[in-house]
């Protein structure tokens, strides 16, 4: 949010100058470059400012050298919806910027565009956010992710809905390839243990404004609750905000969902959020010294921040980028096997990278909505479902 | 079936932010014949003014939208000296570029102040509470959106069809030259009525942020909306704007009841059927 135009400029004018001036950068012991990839304009710009957020955090904790080796970002707008700039800001960072190592990539379809130009340049890629399952497959310099998978998130939801008496179930979600994804996977778990039935599912259109048939649809359909999922934004804004002005909380209706509560928007919600439970991987009040650190120097550099999940995303991402670093220099086929099945402690709990698809394996908790002892809106972890892989990964 | 009246119903609040938003268009671009992409831009103003004052500052919700709607107007007023006044003479082509670079300049001030995060504007606790009208039970924002919408479309009606100023507005949108020949002060009338157009898109941004937040890109994301809306209803007709408003609410609220698997296209082919059935406007007046 306090991510300014001048320092993004200020990284380009310096990786202007290292251009001029290649044998100072390519060196042994000159540094090493990251590319980082993410939207820092345009509808989606809070993710870009928000990686930066989690990478300076984690540089301010534990110095901007691994291995011995000063490590350098460089940062690149990468806008929405547009998988042909990202692969040619990605040309750009292998070819002309010569980085070691790219990290960032919002956007599965970016992700997927980057694939091939990787396996060519030979050089590690961390994917901190981009969630389709597949992704991991397209190219073996997928390194790890770092995010999530919506089959990571659902399949613990449908089986908490299950453990928790919830019968009769309606689905809420966007209509596009996240929601069915997310639908899949709670199916599975909540169907499987027997007992519990969809009543309906209800498919949202992206250019949706007005939520009120959804969600009176859902009122009448007979169910206990809802599972929904709809992308960051307006749609998750709007989604939340007609659930509670039309009373379904008050009707018994409990709303089960995943990403609307981010701490980035749950300020701005308010009450209208209060008592939602949410399937995710990070809260802001996650109880451990690791987190604790991680807010406390985050407050530190940026005062009105609050952690937010991508933030984390990139802290976890930026760990294995030294790990990587330091292990095996700038050697990219080396690097890709000193992340497989590595395992650390991060703010979101403890976490691991799984051998076979590099895909984090993590804590998924069910949290619910409410205000503190401060008044503050904050995610309350309830209970965790522990060492949850990518739910969605299919061999071959 | 319990959804018939639920369309009618929320259709028909869903056509009112329709109107609240697209009212001001109908103004600037309707009356004025000037091609304003950047009417969300004004909208945008006026919702990112709101948000700072109200939610950052704990300024009273009406106070902070009164604030904000005059700021828009103050600025819509410079803009109109330093900027429209020249597009007002260029070709409809023309005025698209420049407009649009205006609502891209505007958005990317916001972002560059705010950032690219929903800008929620708080309501005050009278408007949170849902009202329980009989037979359905609303939030009761939506049932202030219905009376100011309301309000606006008798106001408008008054000013345009029994004032001087809207015999003068109407004399100078049809033959600027004879006006002023006449010793219409062209120029003056002109800019109240940006200006006009301006604050009632801040009003709209503010009131209709319930359903379309504010945030940083909202001038481009919900101008096709808006141009719809403006141009279903005809040119230039408040009613017309109404009618259409009222008119797509309900089709588009039907379509999410009924065949939500179809997703807008059901609204985008009402929109078509309308304009090939009629070349007027809904609202039957060619200009007002």
């Amino acid at each position: 949010m306090n991510f300014t135009r001048r320092s993004f400029v200020g990284n380009i004018a310096a990786g202007a100058g290292m251009l001029a001036a290649p044998s100072l950068v390519l060196g042994q012991d000159g540094p090493v470059r990251i590319g980082i990839l993410a939207p820092f304009s345009g509808p989606m710009a809070l993710w870009g400012a928000q990686f930066k957020q989690g990478i300076e955090v984690y540089v301010a904790q534990h110095g901007n050298k691994a291995g011995g080796r000063l490590v350098e970002f460089l940062y690149r707008d990468c806008s929405y919806n547009n998988p042909d700039l990202a692969r040619n800001m990605a040309q750009e960072l292998l070819v002309r910027e010569r980085v070691d190592y790219l990290g960032g990539i919002v956007f599965s379809p970016d992700a997927l565009a980057i694939a091939p130009m990787l396996s060519q340049a030979r050089k590690p890629a961390i994917i901190f956010n981009a969630s389709q399952s597949k992704i991991m497959a397209q190219s073996p310099y997928f390194a790890a992710r770092t995010g999530l998978t919506l089959e990571q998130i659902s399949k613990p939801a449908g089986e908490w809905a299950i453990k928790h008496g919830i019968r009769k179930i309606v689905l809420v979600m966007a209509d596009f390839a996240p929601g069915y994804d997310a639908e899949t996977a709670f199916r599975s778990s909540f169907e499987a243990a027997g007992g519990g039935q969809i009543v309906d599912v209800l498919r949202v259109p992206l250019q949706t404004n007005d939520f009120t048939p959804f969600v009176q649809r859902a009122a009448n359909s007979g169910a206990e609750a809802i599972f929904a999922f709809m992308p960051a934004g307006p749609l998750a804004f709007n989604f939340v905000r007609a659930y509670h002005d039309n009373g379904l909380a008050k009707q018994g209706i409990r709303l089960l969902a995943t990403t609307e509560t981010d701490e980035s928007t749950i300020d701005q919600l308010g009450d209208a959020a209060a008592g939602i439970y949410t399937s995710f991987f990070y809260s802001e009040a996650h109880d451990s010294d690791v987190n604790r650190a991680f807010v406390a120097k985050l407050k530190e550099l940026y005062p009105k921040a609050r952690a937010n999940p991508a933030m984390v995303e990139a802290w976890d991402g930026v760990h294995l980028l030294y790990r990587m670093i330091d292990q095996a220099g700038t050697d990219g086929p080396a690097a890709l096997e000193v992340v497989k099945g590595y395992s650390w402690e991060s703010p979101r709990g403890p976490v691991s990278i799984g051998p076979e698809n590099r895909h984090i394996v993590q804590n998924v908790y069910i949290r619910i909505a409410e205000r503190d002892a401060n008044g503050l809106m904050i995610n309350n972890e309830i209970e965790t479902f522990p060492a949850q892989p990518d739910h969605g990964w299919k061999r071959g | 079936m319990w959804f018939v009246s639920s369309i009618l119903i929320d259709g028909f609040v869903y056509g009112m932010v329709l109107f609240i938003i697209a009212v001001g268009l109908s103004v600037t671009m309707g009356l004025m014949r000037v091609v304003n992409l950047a009417h969300g831009g004004f909208a945008l103003i006026g919702g990112a003014t709101a948000h700072w004052l109200a939610f950052r500052h704990g300024v009273d919700y009406w106070a902070a939208a009164a604030l904000s709607i005059l700021l828009t107007m103050m600025i819509a007023a410079a803009a109109e000296i330093s900027l429209y006044r020249r597009i007002y003479a260029m070709e409809e082509l023309q005025q698209v570029l420049a407009t649009i670079g205006i609502a891209f300049i505007i958005t990317a001030t916001v972002n560059f102040l705010f950032g690219s995060t929903i800008l929620a504007i708080p309501l005050p606790q009278s408007l949170q509470d849902p009202v329980d009208l009989g037979f359905r039970i609303l939030p009761a924002h939506r049932l202030l959106v219905i009376l100011v919408g309301l309000g606006v479309l008798g106001l408008l009606h008054l000013l345009v069809d029994r004032t001087r100023f809207g015999v003068s507005l109407r004399a100078a949108v049809d033959n600027r030259q004879a006006a002023a020949g006449i010793g219409i002060d062209t120029g003056r009338i002109f800019a109240i009525t940006f200006v006009t157009g301006s604050g009632l898109a801040a009003l709209g941004g503010i009131l209709g942020a319930e359903m379309m937040p504010i945030e940083a890109s909202y001038p481009l994301r919900y101008i096709v909306l808006v141009l719809i809306v403006t141009i279903v209803g005809g040119m230039g007709s408040v009613n017309g704007t109404f009618l259409a408003a009222l008119g797509l609410g309900i089709i588009d609220t039907a379509a999410r009841y009924m065949l939500s698997e179809y997703g807008t296209i059901i609204f985008y082919a009402a929109m078509m059927v309308i304009v090939l059935l009629r070349r007027e406007g809904a609202g039957e007046r060619a200009a007002a």
